[in-house]
C-alpha cells in the first residue's frame, strides 16, 4: 500500500422530500490504497450513492458533501466539470449496478464500447479492436455479434460483462464496481474476478467491489466495509471478518445458508434501531 | 360526521374511503394554492364567470342594438367606448361583456355533453374488453383520425351553422380522448379485489360500471376535461370566426373578429378587442391546466 | 450468448417488423373505412337534397327521378354506402356545386399549396422547436426553460387566425415587411408553370428567382405563423421527453465514461428521445392541416383549408366531404408513417417486431 488513492472523510448525502431533506448516506469515511476494498449492505444502505459521490454523479436533486473527498492528491470536493471529465472514465470508473438500464437501449453495443475507447485509443480502428479484446477478455464468446448487438439482444449477465469491459477500456486507477457479478454463473464470475484481481495486483489499480453477496466478499477482497442505514457500521481485514464484533455483520454471517444443512428454523436477520443512529 | 377540520383532512390515517378522497383533494388543492400561475388563471376564470352573470351590470351599453350609425361607428377606444365601437355603432366592451356568456356556455355544455360520453365508452369498453373493446375502441380511433375542427367543420356543415349545432359538433368531436384514458383507468382497477367483491354479489355489470368504475375514473377524466377548455374555447371561436358557430348579431367573439375583419387596417381594434378576450380566457385555463398538471405529476414536483 | 444466437435462429422466417406492417396495414383499411363511413353519414344527415343540388331546382319531374335513381337514393343504406366506397376508390368525390368540376381535380389543384405551407411550417416547428425544448430541458427552471414555456402557453391560447390578423396588419400594412394575403404576387402569377403546384418548388425549378422571393415573401408570415404552433407544441414536448431520458441510469453510464456534456445530451438522450418525438412531429404535422384550415381563410391561401371553407359558405356538401375524407386520410397516413419511422427508430420494435 504505497500512499492512499482515495481518502473519503465524512461522506454524507442527502435528498430532498417531503419531510424536508433526508440523508441517505451519513458520515462514512474510509481510505483505499491498490486493493480490494469490499463493501456490503443490505438494499437501500447506500452502497451505490455513495460510489458514485466519488464520480461526483450524485443526481441532483440530491446533494453530496464531505470534509476530505481526495483522489491521488487532488481534492475533488471543489472540482469544476472540466476537472471531473478528465478523471471519469481515464482515472476513476464504475461498472453500473443493473445493465439493463445502464446500457443506452437505442445505441449498439460496439458504439458504446467505442465512445469509452475514443479517449485512450489513437484511431477508430485501434479502439474497435481494443473493444472488441475487452470482450474477449471478459468471456464473452462471439465478441464480433455482441459488438453489433443491441443491449435488449443481451442476456443479463451478457450484459453485466460488456458493463465490465466497457469500465474497463481505459484502464482506471480506481474502479469501482456495483455489484459486478450477480448475475454470472460461477465460471464466468471466477474468471471476471481474476481479471479484476490482475489488474488490482499487476497495476496497481485501486477496486471498491459492491456487492450483496458477504461470502463472496470475504474471500475475494483485503478488507470490507459494513454498511447499515448509510452508516459504515464495521470495518475489518476480510480475513477478520468471522471475528466481527458488530451484531449487524455477525447477524449477516448467521444467516449465510451452510452446505452441511445448518440451522431450522431459518435465522431471521435482527435489526436495532439503535444501529442506525 | 362533517367536521371538516384541517386535521381531519391532512390525516395520513383516513377512517373512510371518502374521508381519503376528500383528504387529496385538499391536498391537492394546498399545493395548486402555492402555484403562482394557477391562481392567475383560476382568477381569469372567476372574473370570466363574474363577468358573465354579471353582465346586464358591467355592460354600459345594449350590445345588440347599436347606437347613432352617423355618429357612432367605428369609434376608437375611449372612456365613452372602453374598447371603441364596431361599424354598427355597437360598444365593443358591452359585447364583449355577454359574449363571455357565450364563451362560458359553450365549455360549460361541452364538458356535460362530452364527459358522461367518454366515460361510459371508456369504462364500458375497459370493464368487458373483449369484442365489445374491440369495437368501441376502433370506433374512437377513427374519431380520433380527423383533425378536431375538421371533423366538427364537417359536422357543422351538415346540421347548418348554429351555436347549437356547434356545441354538438364541437362535443361528438371531443369525447373520443376522454374515451381513452377512461378505458385505461378502467383496466388498471377491472381486477382490483374490490370490484371482485361486489362482482361476487351478484351485482349487475351495468351498476358496477357507474356505481363503482366510473367514481374511480371521474377525476382523471375531469382533469383532462380541464385541460381541454382551452382547445374547447378556440374551436368555438374558430367556428363562429368563418361563421359556422354563433351567428349575427350574437356577440360571439369568433365571430367579431370576423366582423372586425375587413376593418382591420383602419380599424383595428375592432377585431383586436375579443381576440385579446379570447386569448385571456384561454391563457386563464391553460394557466389552471398547467398548474394541476404539475400538481398532479409526482415527478415534476420540485 | 444465447439471447442473440436467438434472435438470428429465426432468420429464416420472415423479419419480425413484416408482422407488424401487416397488422398495421389492416389497422389502416379498418380506419380507412370508418373514415368513409364518418362522413357517409354526415352526407346522409344533411337536410339539403342531393338531387335537387345536383339538377337545380328547376328541373322536370322526370329528369328529377332519373337523378334520384342514378344516385341510389331508393336502395337501401348499406348497399348506397357501398356505392359510396366503390366510386370514392374509383376517384369519385363527386362534382363540385360551386367550381362545376369534380371535386378530386379541385382538391389536386389545391393540396400543394396546402403542403407547401404545412412543410414550410413543421421545418420551423422541428429545426427551432427540437432544440428549444433540449436547450429548456438541459437549463431546467432557467430563462430559456421560462420562454419555451411562455411560448407553450401562448401558442396554446392565442386564436391562430386572430394573430393571423393581427400579424397582417403590424407586418404587413403598418411595417411592410412580408407581401399580403395570397401565394404570390398577381404579376408572377402567369410565368410559373405549374410542375409540382408548390410555388417555392416550382419557381427555383425554373430558375425564376424573382418570383422565388416573391412566393418567399408571402408564406414567410404565413409560414411562421404556423411554424410557431407546431414549435409551441413539439418544444415542449421535447422538453419532457428530454427531462425523462436525462434522468435514466445510461446517462449516468456516459457520463461515468466521461463522454462530453454536449454528446450526451444530442446522442445518448437526444436519440432516445427521437423515438417519442417522432410521433409527436408527424402528429402535428397532421395537426397543421387544422391549422391551415383558418390560416388559409386569414391569408387567402388558396389550398385546401381555404377550398373547405369556401365549400362550406355554399353548403356544397361533395366538396366538404371530399375535403375532410382527404384530409382524414392525410391524418391516417401520417400516423402510420411516424409508427414506421418508430420501428426504425427503435432497434427494440426493429428487431422484435
Ligand atoms: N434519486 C434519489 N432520490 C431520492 N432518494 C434516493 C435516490 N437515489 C437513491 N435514493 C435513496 O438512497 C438510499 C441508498 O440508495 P443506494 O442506491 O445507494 O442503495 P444500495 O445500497 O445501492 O442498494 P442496492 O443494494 O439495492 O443497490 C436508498 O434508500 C434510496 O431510497
Ligand atoms: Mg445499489
Amino acid at each position: 500500500m504505497s500512499g492512499a488513492l482515495l481518502t473519503v472523510d465524512n461522506l454524507r448525502i442527502s435528498f430532498p422530500t417531503r419531510q424536508g431533506r433526508a440523508e441517505v448516506v451519513r458520515g462514512v469515511s474510509f481510505t483505499l490504497g491498490r486493493e480490494r476494498l469490499g463493501i456490503v449492505g443490505e438494499s437501500g444502505s447506500g452502497k451505490s450513492q455513495t460510489g458514485r459521490a466519488i464520480l461526483g454523479l450524485t443526481p441532483p436533486p440530491g446533494r453530496a458533501e464531505a470534509d476530505t473527498l481526495r483522489f491521488d492528491g487532488r481534492d475533488l470536493r471543489h472540482a469544476t466539470a472540466a476537472d471531473w471529465r478528465s478523471l471519469r472514465g481515464r482515472r476513476i470508473s464504475m461498472v453500473m449496478q443493473d445493465p439493463k438500464f445502464s446500457l443506452n437501449p437505442v445505441m449498439s453495443i460496439g458504439r458504446q464500447l467505442m465512445e469509452a475507447a475514443a479517449r485512450t485509443a489513437s484511431s477508430r480502428t485501434e479502439a474497435r479492436a481494443k473493444a472488441l479484446a475487452m470482450l474477449e477478455a471478459v468471456q464473452i464468446r462471439d465478441p464480433e455479434r455482441v459488438f453489433h448487438a443491441y443491449p435488449h439482444e443481451l442476456s443479463g449477465g451478457m450484459g453485466q460483462r460488456v458493463m465490465i469491459a466497457m469500465m474497463l477500456i481505459p484502464e482506471p486507477d480506481l474502479l469501482i464496481a456495483d455489484e459486478p457479478t450477480s448475475a454470472l454463473d460461477v465460471t464466468v464470475q471466477i474468471e471476471v474476478l481474476r481479471i479484476l484481481d490482475a489488474l488490482v495486483k499487476e497495476r496497481g489499480m485501486g477496486l471498491i467491489f459492491i456487492s450483496h453477496d458477504l461470502r463472496l466478499v470475504s474471500s475475494f477482497c483485503d478488507r470490507v466495509l459494513v454498511m447499515y442505514a448509510g452508516r459504515v457500521v464495521e470495518e475489518v481485514k476480510a480475513s477478520d471478518l468471522m471475528q466481527a464484533k458488530h451484531p449487524y455483520t455477525q447477524g449477516l454471517f448467521r444467516c449465510l445458508p451452510r452446505i452441511e444443512g445448518g440451522t431450522r428454523p431459518l435465522p431471521t436477520l435482527q435489526r436495532d434501531a439503535e444501529w442506525a443512529r | 360526521m362533517s367536521v371538516m377540520s384541517r386535521e381531519w383532512l391532512l390525516t395520513e390515517q383516513p377512517a373512510s374511503r371518502r374521508q381519503a378522497h376528500v383528504g387529496q383533494a385538499y391536498r391537492t388543492w394546498l399545493a395548486l394554492r402555492g402555484n403562482r400561475l394557477a391562481m392567475v388563471g383560476l382568477g381569469i376564470i372567476v372574473v370570466l364567470i363574474l363577468m358573465a352573470v354579471l353582465a346586464p351590470l358591467i355592460a354600459p351599453y345594449d350590445p345588440i342594438q347599436g347606437g347613432d350609425l352617423r355618429t357612432e361607428r367605428l369609434l376608437p377606444p375611449s372612456w365613452q367606448h372602453l374598447m371603441g365601437t364596431d361599424d354598427l355603432a355597437r360598444d365593443i366592451w358591452s359585447r364583449v361583456a355577454y359574449g363571455s356568456r357565450i364563451t362560458l356556455m359553450v365549455v360549460a355544455l361541452v364538458a356535460v355533453i362530452a364527459t358522461p360520453v367518454g366515460l361510459l365508452v371508456g369504462t364500458i369498453s375497459g370493464y368487458f374488453g373483449g369484442v365489445v373493446d374491440t369495437v368501441l375502441m376502433r370506433i374512437t380511433d377513427i374519431f380520433l383520425a380527423f383533425p378536431q375542427l375538421v371533423l366538427a367543420l364537417a359536422f357543422v356543415a351538415a346540421l347548418g351553422p348554429g351555436i347549437e349545432n356547434a356545441i354538438i359538433a364541437i362535443s361528438i368531436t371531443s369525447w373520443p380522448p376522454y374515451a381513452r384514458l377512461a378505458r385505461a383507468e378502467t383496466l388498471t382497477i377491472r381486477n382490483a379485489d374490490h370490484i371482485a367483491a361486489i362482482k361476487l354479489q351478484g351485482a349487475s355489470s351495468l351498476r358496477i360500471i357507474w356505481g363503482h368504475v366510473v367514481p374511480l375514473c371521474l377525476s382523471s377524466v375531469v382533469i383532462r376535461v380541464t385541460l381541454d377548455m382551452a382547445g374547447i374555447i378556440l374551436t368555438a371561436a374558430g367556428l363562429g370566426f368563418l361563421g359556422l358557430g354563433a351567428q349575427p348579431p350574437q356577440p360571439e367573439w369568433g365571430a367579431m373578429i370576423a366582423e372586425g375583419r375587413q376593418f382591420i387596417i383602419d380599424n383595428w381594434w375592432v377585431s383586436t378587442m375579443p381576440g385579446i378576450a379570447i386569448f385571456v380566457v384561454s391563457l386563464g385555463f391553460n394557466f389552471l391546466g398547467d398548474g394541476l398538471r404539475d400538481v398532479m405529476d409526482p415527478k415534476a414536483r420540485k | 450468448m444465447t439471447a442473440v444466437e436467438e434472435t438470428e435462429g429465426r432468420n429464416g422466417a420472415l423479419p419480425p417488423w413484416v408482422g407488424r406492417l401487416g397488422r398495421l396495414l389492416v389497422t389502416l383499411v379498418i380506419t380507412l373505412v370508418g373514415l368513409l363511413f364518418v362522413t357517409f353519414l354526415i352526407g346522409r344527415v344533411v337536410p339539403i337534397d342531393p338531387v335537387l343540388a345536383a339538377v337545380g331546382d328547376r328541373a322536370s319531374e322526370s329528369t328529377y327521378h332519373k337523378v334520384y335513381l342514378e344516385l341510389g337514393l331508393d336502395k337501401p343504406l348499406w348497399e348506397q354506402f357501398l356505392i359510396y366506397v366503390n366510386n370514392v376508390l374509383h376517384g369519385n368525390l363527386g362534382e363540385s356545386v360551386l367550381t362545376n368540376r369534380p371535386v378530386l381535380d379541385d382538391i389536386a389543384d389545391t393540396f400543394p399549396a396546402t403542403l407547401e405551407l404545412s412543410t414550410f411550417a413543421i421545418l420551423i416547428g422541428t429545426c427551432v422547436g427540437v432544440p428549444l425544448g433540449v436547450w429548456a430541458a438541459v437549463r431546467q427552471g432557467r430563462l430559456v426553460d421560462q420562454i419555451v414555456r411562455v411560448l407553450g402557453l401562448v401558442g396554446y391560447s392565442a386564436p391562430i387566425f386572430w394573430l393571423g390578423l393581427t400579424g397582417l396588419l403590424v407586418f404587413y400594412a403598418r411595417l411592410g415587411w412580408v407581401a399580403g394575403p395570397g401565394r404570390i404576387d398577381i404579376a408572377y402569377q402567369y410565368d410559373v408553370e405549374r410542375i409540382t403546384g408548390m410555388m417555392l418548388v416550382d419557381t427555383l425549378l425554373q430558375g425564376q428567382w424573382d418570383a422565388f422571393w416573391n412566393a418567399l415573401s408571402h408564406i414567410l408570415l404565413p409560414g411562421t405563423l404556423l411554424g410557431y404552433y407546431s414549435l409551441a407544441y413539439i418544444s415542449r414536448m421535447t422538453r419532457s421527453f428530454m427531462l425523462a431520458e436525462l434522468g435514466q441510469e445510461y446517462i449516468i453510464t456516459a457520463r461515468v465514461k466521461g463522454v462530453r456534456e454536449s454528446r450526451i445530451i444530442w446522442r445518448h438522450a437526444l436519440r432516445n428521445a427521437a423515438v417519442p418525438l417522432v410521433t409527436v412531429i408527424a402528429l402535428s404535422y397532421g395537426n397543421l392541416l387544422q391549422g391551415a384550415v383558418l390560416t388559409e381563410t386569414v391569408f387567402a391561401w388558396p389550398g385546401l383549408g381555404m377550398y373547405l371553407t369556401n365549400s362550406l359558405g355554399s353548403a356544397d356538401m361533395n366538396a366538404v366531404l371530399g375535403a375532410t375524407l382527404v384530409i382524414g386520410a392525410v391524418f391516417v397516413a401520417l400516423n402510420l408513417l411516424s409508427d414506421v419511422l418508430y420501428t426504425v427508430l427503435d432497434p427494440r420494435v426493429r428487431r422484435r417486431g
